[in-house]
């Protein structure tokens, strides 16, 4: 019982750092700002599905964790590179 | 215990999507999307429907994402300013939502042992598809490969040529450098 309470103490603290991170995405002056949250956000989002398998009993489910923080990744390549470029290449067709 | 974690994932999800419908700056706009989609596959993978997640995933924060800043490429970064509130697609909105709600009114409730879902995948499935498939022991398979097998090839097919159109959409005009290129933004 006590490790189950631990679990739902951790999910409380993740959701709570991505409201945050949340929170600096929305105000974030800059676009390192919400690059950032966003990462972070993603971040959080795999441990919270991490936590919630363990919690539940099923850890069946991390891979699926796996292919979110791949996923997380190729999105922020993404937006990085249309943050230098303004395209996705060097001389692509700038906005 | 999972109302802990529900709640909260939807209340994000309202308010990232009343961002999103607020912002004037479309490339934040796009990473707010990126948001929506992990925030709603998480929700679907608490719901119990890891498949629904992994595609919400792989297509929302993914694809999709890839696709609108190419998008955003071609176009400018800033929506312009509106003069007036827009009242009339809010009311729009609202009027499709209540009966996206009133629609909902009539499917069973989450978990309800009664559902259709619960009871129309009858046993023989389990009974019979090891001796119809030759012993293979894992029914998910035998159902995805054979019983629905031509289903699946579909599906297949439907996602291989949308992986190639996404290809020939991103891929530069010129040929040096075109292979990595490609292959990071899509893979």
């Amino acid at each position: 019982m006590i490790s189950i309470d631990m679990f739902a103490v951790t999910s409380i603290a993740i959701l709570v750092t991505m409201t945050l991170a949340l929170v600096r995405a929305m105000f974030g002056p800059t676009v390192f700002d919400r690059v950032l949250a966003l990462n972070t956000f993603g971040t959080k989002t795999v441990l919270l599905i991490c936590v919630v398998d363990f919690m539940t009993g099923r850890d069946d489910f991390l891979d699926l964790a796996l292919l979110y923080s791949l996923m997380n990744f190729i999105g922020m390549v993404a937006l990085l590179r249309f943050a230098e470029y303004g395209s996705f290449s060097d001389e692509g067709v700038s906005p | 215990m999972s109302s802990l974690i529900d709640f909260p994932i939807l209340a994000l999800l309202a308010i990232t999507a009343v961002t999103i419908a607020r912002m004037r700056d479309l490339w934040a706009a796009i990473m707010f999307t990126g948001i929506y989609s992990f925030l709603s596959a998480s929700w679907m993978l608490i719901l119990d429907a890891p498949d629904v997640a992994f595609t919400e995933a792989a297509v929302g924060a993914g694809i999709a994402t890839v696709l609108m800043l190419s998008t955003l490429a071609l176009t400018g970064k800033k929506d312009r300013q509106l003069a007036h509130a827009p009242i009339m697609p809010f009311f729009l909105v609202l009027i499709t939502g209540c009966v996206l709600v009133y629609g909902t009114l009539d499917m069973p409730h989450f978990g309800d042992p009664n559902a259709p879902i619960q009871l129309h995948p009858n046993p023989s499935f389990v009974e019979k598809s090891q001796h119809d498939m030759h012993g293979l022991p894992n029914v998910v398979t035998a159902v995805l490969a054979s019983y629905r097998g031509y289903d699946t090839l579909g599906e297949t097919t439907v996602v291989l040529t949308a992986g190639i159109a996404v290809m020939i959409i991103l891929r530069k005009e010129k040929d040096d450098g075109d292979q990595e290129a490609s292959t990071e933004t899509i893979s």
